[in-house]
């Protein structure tokens, strides 16, 4: 029952709905975009280095001739999946581990957070430098891992506070006295009551990892050249931002766009969430 | 000449919700002003914008005069100087209107500075004179404590002396005792009029406790949705009401003193702030409605004798001389079956044999030390029979909950036996414990946070149902729903959609969920409005009676429990003190602690609030960490003061246990000097009288 009212809630949010469009039409444009644009993103056009946006390059190109509409959106199919993939796992992760780590407390809760300070005093930049040559050959997949692994440790200590009150609750305690198994509990009671929480924590890592994989990649890891990424773009942009602003403001400007798409169906979802929420 | 003028007194919150709409009092010099209403009347609002208490973005209209000085549109800085010096406040949670990072002491003294120049070394010594005058016990040492240090009672006195610290001519105090043990709240309502006598001053005490009120106020105001409705002499307002609220609201409320059979509870529920009806805003629950109360709002008019009403049929209620019996409906409840069978042959649900419950009490960050421990239940014995109500009392910290947990978590206790149903806790195993758990269930005392704000209510009700594996969940819920008086389409609203009393409700509904045999009542009503509470109540009594259910009930409040048990066991400091039936306990209670908690009770009859003598008990509950060799209570107990020095060997020594009382079958005490004394006259006889 709670998952069709939730769902009705949510069809009748405003903010999620426009969210939900805007996040599709930039789906739409990362993968279908493409075959709408005169040129190939591995293409390079030597008559045209650095040219403002005009009827042949709509969005310019950059300094090898390369058709920034083309390539920008080359980039944004990779910048989505792993901005989304990295926030659901990394935010999935820190619900789990931190309500479990709460609720049961004791060595579970022991066991957990030490793993926790851990991978908060190892440095999660240099571990990903290490490991992400090997993995060159592998899937991006073991890139979206990497960058999860690092990014879920600290609200995961959060999300642990906050089950340790919510655990007292005496609906909490209801659900114990009916027989309700403890990992049901934790997946029915506690979690949804962080789902503000959670849903802020899981926009925020969205942009989180897009610029973080951007990091990255500059330094050489991650994607790597010829491939590009929204946040390589935006890295390589911001150095020229001035004289081309084509350059910068085609990527940075549809990462906003898409920041903020997934912003509106978080607080959608929340608001859905939320029965304390009017609309 | 009154000292507090206030009148037409609104206040808008943005939004249009009109939380006070147009109250006028005045409060004369000694007088005790007692403001009545459920929660949402504006009581509290009322008090608040009295003082210039409210946020800024509250529109205040109307006129407060203190000694004919216009307060309402006063300056900040002059209306400090009023504050604490002219009126001052006691709020109701006393832990929270103290800083916690300052002694009480130098808070005290700190109010004194304020308003009148003295130095720092005589201000302390003033702070420490008004401590000893609201009875705190070692002043000097104790204004040196924080305030986490003092118990709940004490904190008020604290509170009360910060109050009083400046001569106020008018003491407003909003539920004062409401957070407070019956035994606690009659110490503090002694030094509240302690206080007045002293300090000669005005008080206006607001509450939702009517039994507080008749023993208090000289003149009563009935607030309902943001209006006064009933102003008047205290004995006018609880003799002769003549308002169909305020007759509901004296109706509705059970008495220690009454007698058995339903409650008159008020249909319905006070209406929003936002959305008034367009007459009356009582009309909807009134029984005594016509078409002309829907016209418009009856103002509040003089009625005689220093009495105003605010209702169009009063003449008539005056007339013919109705009360609230005669005007609300009373519910007929079906009595059971069970209880034909004498006790004895019926089966026993539960069993405790000498259960005990102790925590240890650690010290040390890394390495922890066991330094004491907190004899939280210690040794307790009673069982309940088959359709009937064990009511188990006692102030907080006597372990009630601690009891009611051991229970409900069907593991072996840490000393003694806890039987149910037939099984022993101790020899469960996984799915025999979870099969006796839809046996036994519980319905929580707050009705907020007993249910999850993040699920549907259909979702709630059928957890339990679809723990256990039983199918046709959805015709199930319909039918529970129904059961407890609530509509089947309410199952897809979130709870915080209803009031607290159709959320109890909800609570009662999951409890049923498994067709339990034994119910578990945490203070079921302690969290709602009097005229929501009678409903509830009803409700129990009438699904014990229908369903053949036993009711295992905890309550601090003595006079729902008279109305809704069959037996009461009084709890002090994890040991029973007294057991038997009610109305043995109630009518003739033999041990001096159960005298002294019955005494205590105020009740909601001014008559007899004059002329009752108290028993009043000195100090708090001592910690359960270190209780007292022998009997516990001989610390308190008014009967040990009287003893003889042979006699009281033997309350130090040895530790008595519950004993069955000669006369009677089943009556037992905790007591080696047990007698049975009448502490409340019952109300029949003194009608008779």
């Amino acid at each position: 029952m709670r998952s069709k009212v939730v769902f009705r809630r949510l069809l009748r949010n405003k903010q999620a709905r426009y969210g939900f469009i805007a996040l599709l039409l930039l789906v739409a444009l990362a993968y279908v975009g493409p075959y709408f644009g005169a040129y190939d993103w591995q293409e390079k056009d030597f008559m045209a280095f650095m040219s403002a946006p005009d009827a042949d390059h709509w969005w310019g190109t950059t300094s090898i001739g390369q058709d920034m509409y083309a390539v920008t959106l080359r980039g944004m199919q990779k910048s989505i999946i792993i901005g989304l993939l990295v926030a659901v796992i990394s935010t999935g992760v820190a619900a789990i581990v931190g309500a479990f780590a709460g609720y049961f407390g004791g060595w579970v809760d022991k066991v957990l957070m030490w793993g926790v300070d851990l991978l908060l005093v190892l440095p999660s930049f240099l571990i990903i430098a290490i490991i992400s040559p090997k993995l060159r050959d592998g899937t991006w997949w073991w890139f979206v891992v990497l960058l999860a692994a690092f990014s879920w440790m600290i609200t995961s200590r959060v999300v642990r506070s906050m089950t340790l009150s919510l655990r007292e609750r005496e609906y909490v305690l209801a659900a114990v006295y009916m027989g309700i198994p403890r990992w049901k509990i934790i997946l029915r009671h506690i979690v949804p009551n962080l789902a503000s929480l959670l849903i802020i924590d899981a926009t925020l890592n969205v942009s989180g990892a897009i610029i973080g994989e951007a990091a990255l990649s500059f330094f050489g890891f991650g994607i790597q050249p010829p491939d590009v990424s929204l946040g390589t773009l935006i890295a390589e942009g911001s150095r020229n931002a001035t004289g081309y602003p084509w350059l910068f403001a085609f990527p940075a400007g549809l990462l906003v766009a898409l920041v903020l798409s997934v912003n509106l169906i978080g607080d959608g979802l929340r608001d859905a969430l939320d029965p304390g929420s009017n609309s | 000449m009154s000292i507090l003028e206030v009148r037409d007194l609104t206040v808008t919150f943005p939004g249009g919700i009109e939380a006070v709409r147009g109250v006028s009092y005045e409060v004369e010099r000694g007088e005790v002003l007692g403001i009545v209403g459920e929660s949402g009347s504006g009581k509290s609002v009322t008090s608040l914008a009295v003082m210039g208490l409210l946020p800024q973005n509250a529109v205040v209209s109307g006129s407060v005069k203190l000694h004919g000085r216009e307060l309402l549109g006063m300056k900040e800085d002059e209306l400090v100087k009023v504050r604490g010096k002219a009126i001052s406040m006691i709020f109701q949670d006393p832990l929270s209107a103290f800083t916690p990072v300052y002694t009480i002491g130098d808070q005290i003294a700190e109010a004194v500075r304020v308003h009148q120049k003295m130095a720092k070394d005589k201000a302390a010594k003033r702070a420490v004179e008004l401590l000893d005058l609201v009875g705190i016990p070692n002043p000097n040492l104790r204004a040196k404590a924080f305030p986490h240090e003092f118990s709940g009672g004490m904190r008020q006195r604290a509170m009360i002396a910060m109050a009083i610290a400046n001569d106020p001519d008018l003491l407003i105090c909003d539920e004062p005792t409401t957070a407070l043990d019956v035994t606690i709240q009659a110490q503090v309502l002694e030094v509240l009029k302690t206080a007045q006598r002293e300090t000669g001053a005005g008080i206006v005490m607001i509450t939702h406790d009517l039994g507080v009120i008749a023993g208090m106020a000289d003149r009563v105001l009935v607030m309902y949705a943001g209006r006064p409705v009933e102003q008047g002499p205290v004995d006018d307002i609880y003799y002769r009401p003549r308002m169909p609220y305020t007759m509901g609201l004296l109706a509705s409320i059970p008495r220690v003193d009454g007698e058995e059979g339903p409650l008159v509870p008020i249909e319905g529920n006070p209406p929003s702030p936002a959305s008034l009806p367009p007459g009356c805003p009582f009309a909807p629950r009134c029984p005594m409605k016509v078409d002309m109360c829907d016209d418009e709002e009856p103002p509040l008019t003089p009625f005689g004798g220093g009495r105003h009403v605010a209702c169009i049929r009063a003449h008539e209620i005056e007339h013919k001389g109705l009360t609230g019996a005669d005007v609300f409906p009373v519910p007929v409840i079906p009595p059971s079956d069970v209880v034909r069978v004498p006790r004895t042959e019926r089966a026993t649900v539960l069993e405790l044999d000498g259960m005990k419950k102790h925590y240890p009490l650690m010290k040390g960050a890394i390495f922890k030390r066991r330094v004491g421990t907190v004899f939280a239940v210690d040794g307790i014995s009673f069982d309940i029979a088959e359709g009937e109500t064990l009511a188990l009392v006692g102030e907080s910290g006597c372990g009630k909950t601690t009891t009611l947990q051991q229970i409900m978590q069907l593991e072996p206790p840490q000393d003694g036996r806890v039987v149910v149903l037939g099984k022993d806790s101790a020899k469960l195993d996984k799915t025999a414990r979870k099969a006796l758990r839809g046996d036994l269930q519980i319905v929580f005392q707050d009705p907020m946070a007993a249910l999850d704000p993040r699920m549907p209510v259909g979702d709630i009700i059928a957890e339990p149902l679809r723990a256990h594996g039983r199918k046709d969940v959805a015709a199930k819920v319909a039918e529970l729903l129904r059961l407890v008086g609530l509509a089947p389409e309410h199952a897809e609203r979130y709870p915080q959609q209803f009031s607290g009393g159709q959320r109890q409700r909800i609570g009662i509904a999951r409890a049923l969920a498994l067709e339990p045999k034994l119910l578990v009542l945490d203070e079921p009503v302690s969290a709602l409005d009097v005229s929501i509470q009678a409903g509830v109540i009803n409700l129990l009594e009438e699904l014990k009676n229908r369903l053949g259910l036993s009711y295992l009930f905890v309550a601090h409040d003595l006079a729902v429990v008279r109305h809704l048990a069959d037996r009461v066991a009084v709890m002090y400091l994890g040991r029973i003190a007294e057991i038997g039936a009610v109305a043995n306990v109630y009518d003739r209670p033999a041990h001096p602690y159960t005298q002294a908690l019955l005494s205590a009770i105020p009740l909601p009859d001014p008559e007899m609030e004059r002329t009752r003598k108290r028993i009043l008990l000195e100090g708090d509950l001592p910690s359960p960490a270190d209780p007292p060799s022998g009997c516990r209570f001989r610390t308190r107990c008014p009967k040990f003061a009287r003893l003889s020095e042979a006699e009281r060997r033997r309350c130090v020594d040895e530790e008595p246990s519950v004993a069955r009382l000669a006369n009677v079958v089943d009556h037992g005490a905790a007591c080696h000097y047990a007698e049975e004394i009448e502490v409340i006259t019952a109300s029949d006889n003194q009608e008779e009288e």
